[in-house]
């Protein structure tokens, strides 16, 4: 640990020079950039990104497929890294990081959603819950599981297994997964996905309450500006560069506004909906 | 705690795939069981072996006359009754106490209609005191009888079998006989386990009666010729020397000076049954070494599972390492995996051979197995070896996993 302590204060102290870090900021990177080598030729995904996010936002990345946002994705979660640029989070840099301190990374500073659940085959909801716990060698670890489970709502379902759960309360599951490490940031990669709609409405109410109610700041990765419409900053991005970052102005209640229909949907992304304002869809 | 959760899933995962895995074990069953047994059955004959040799005579040198492999004019000089009494003496040999010998020829013994081929074996006097082998019933050779070249017997158990149909038959006072001469029975010797030949199959004469009546032994100046010579040694430790004062006598006589070249051979109960022995582990080595590639191949569809279960459950692996897991704790959930799938078996193994050591006694009579301790830690200790090194591979793929395209593996 003291080590990483050493190297993240140097960065620290780096980044300030730099004129770049907000020290404020749960997320802040510079000029990210990620290239992949295709044989003889090199992609360049992330054409350097930079962005800050502060603690207690609600922020969604959209874009087209192919347009680096996945990418973005995994380099925030700490799934992968940068070729170049810096990624401070909660104040660390963590952009050189061992994959050994980016786990840990992961498991104390990160809750991920992921659109297909991603939980444990026949294993009961209470250890899917526990699992991030173990690894991060946590005491009490079952009455954890249990309140991160109640404040989803599935304190009833504490020993169901997967198959016994509907899709939205598989994905409440996983939210509670997300959320019981006590996390800087969840991170959510379009988690109403998978669901219906009156599933994907319960979801998103759990996330708006939760940033609401316990100020958590949470990313949705998503192509669905209806999703987008109900987090409070939407950031697009195409080829490897984010070419919007907007507030929005009047975010929709996940329950109390009704999802438009495929043809009005259409409409409003004719028309520029970011930041839309609630009259088009009455 | 990681480690205990390392362990948890590796239980549940073989529980799931309980057929799966029974079927991988099977291969390290048959294995470890094919080489502990062959182990156990290998170790039990040389004991058996040994022990035949154990307290027979443990203070006896057995000199023998023998010819090494030599030239087309090899010139064999044999024992004679000058050597006996030489080596009886103090001067030449102080570390023997008394010397018994023997001339044995083959011979035919005869009673009525019925016949038996023989080892006679004309011994001394003090044969039987020497060779710690008594007559159950009559007595043994007098100096008289050897000085008169008496023509008396004592049977063997088996002759008396052979030649009257009936082992508990007593024939002292018949009169058979041996080669055409007549001999009087005067006792039956006591039934003694087999060592090197049945010595229950032999018919025991004065040496003298042998010598002169049913051959001619006679070498001019030397007496009469023996086949062996028995050298009771006056201290268990002085075996070597007393060979050695045996060796120097008969070499000189001989007119020997390198002792490879020697034409005669001492050996005791011990050199015997060690070189006995030594033959029986060469052979038990060599079998479970046959045995112990049936291991391999038991290792190898440990290897093929742990693969197949690896990547059955990539996704899994993704997710564990999205949440915080560690190179380390990925490969210790495999590595247990392979672990408890190659100690089971090594434990089913390990069973399957205490059954095989069960029945082996109904097919080999008079041995007696047993699973030592040894060979069950030597087992234990393959099984898990195999476990570590066949799993190592599988487990280290896993945990080299990258988690994003683990998540995305369908």
């Amino acid at each position: 640990m003291t080590p990483f302590l050493k190297f993240s204060l140097k960065h620290r102290t780096n980044g300030a020079s730099h004129g770049g870090a907000d020290e404020q900021s749960v997320i802040s990177i510079r000029g990210i950039t990620k290239d992949y080598l295709m044989g003889e030729e090199t992609l360049h995904v992330l054409r350097g990104v930079s962005l800050d996010i502060q603690r207690g936002e609600f922020v969604s990345i959209m874009g087209p497929s192919g347009s680096g946002k996945s990418t973005l994705m995994n380099i925030l979660g700490a799934l992968d890294q940068p070729t170049s640029g810096e990624y401070f989070l909660d104040g660390k840099d963590i952009s050189r990081l061992s994959s050994r301190a980016l786990a840990q990374i992961r498991n104390r500073k990160i809750g991920f959603v992921f659109q297909n659940f991603n939980l444990l085959k026949r294993t009961t909801a209470l250890r899917q819950v526990e699992l991030p716990l173990i690894y991060a060698n946590a005491s009490d670890r079952r009455s954890k599981a249990k309140a991160a489970l109640t404040s989803v709502g599935l304190d009833q379902r504490l020993n169901h297994l997967p198959s016994e759960l509907s899709g939205g309360q598989q994905q409440r599951v996983a939210i509670a997964r997300a959320l019981v490490t006590n996390p800087a940031i969840i991170l959510a990669d379009e988690p109403t996905g998978n669901l219906d709609s009156r599933s994907g409405t319960e979801v998103m109410q759990i996330f708006q309450r939760l940033n609401e109610q316990d100020g958590i700041t949470t990313i949705f990765v998503t192509h669905d500006p209806w999703i987008a419409r109900h987090t409070k900053r939407v950031v697009m991005i195409r080829d490897g560069q984010i070419v919007a970052d907007q507030a929005v102005a009047r975010p929709l209640v996940a329950g109390v506004d009704q999802r438009p229909s495929e043809a009005q949907e259409l409409q409003s992304m004719l028309q520029d909906a970011y930041g839309g304002k609630p009259e088009e869809y009455t | 705690m990681r480690i205990f959760e390392s362990f948890r899933i590796a239980v549940r995962s073989l529980l799931l795939n309980r057929t799966r895995a029974m079927l991988t074990m099977l291969g390290i069953v048959i294995g470890v069981g094919a080489v502990v047994s062959l182990m156990s059955l290998g170790r039990g004959v040389q004991d058996y072996v040994a022990s035949q040799f154990e307290g027979m005579g443990a203070d006896i040198l057995t000199v023998r006359g023998q010819s090494p492999v030599r030239g087309f004019f090899a010139v064999t000089n044999p024992l004679t009754a000058v050597d006996a009494e030489a080596l009886a003496t103090a001067e030449v040999a102080p570390n023997i106490n008394q010397i018994a010998a023997d001339y044995t020829v083959q011979g035919t013994a005869v009673d009525g209609y019925s016949s038996v081929s023989a080892t006679v074996r004309g011994v001394t006097g003090n044969y039987f005191a020497v060779y710690d082998w008594m007559p159950q019933s009559g007595s043994i050779f007098t100096q008289q009888d050897i000085d008169s070249q008496t023509q008396i017997a004592l049977l063997g158990t088996t002759v008396v079998e052979d030649l009257f149909g009936d082992a508990t038959f007593d024939p002292t006072g018949r009169t058979l006989l041996i080669n055409g001469l007549a001999f009087v029975v005067v006792g039956v010797m006591e039934e003694r386990t087999a060592r090197l030949s049945d010595p229950n199959g032999e018919i025991l004469v004065p040496i003298s009666t042998a010598q002169t009546r049913l051959a001619n032994a006679r070498i001019a100046g030397e007496g009469y010729r023996l086949s062996t010579i028995y050298a009771q040694v006056t201290d268990p430790l002085m075996m070597e020397t007393a060979t050695s004062e045996i060796e120097a006598y008969l070499l000189n006589k001989h007119g020997i000076t390198d002792p490879d070249e020697a034409d005669f051979t001492i050996s005791s109960a011990e050199t015997v049954a060690e070189s006995r022995t030594a033959v029986l582990s060469t052979l038990t080595i060599f079998l479970s070494g046959i045995a112990a590639i049936s291991l391999l191949v038991g290792g190898i569809g440990v290897m093929n599972i742990m693969l197949v279960s690896v990547s059955e459950r990539t996704q899994e692996i993704g997710l564990r390492k999205a949440v915080g897991a560690q190179h380390s704790d990925i490969l210790s959930q495999f590595l247990i995996e392979s672990l408890l799938l190659s100690l089971l078996g090594g434990a089913g193994g390990i069973a399957l051979s205490w059954g095989v050591l069960q029945i082996a006694p109904n097919v080999i009579s008079g041995v007696t197995f047993s699973l030592s301790s040894d060979v069950i830690l030597l087992a234990t200790g393959v099984s898990s070896g195999i476990g570590i090194f066949f799993g190592l591979f599988p487990a280290n793929r896993a945990a080299k996993l990258h988690p994003i395209q683990a998540l995305r593996y369908e």
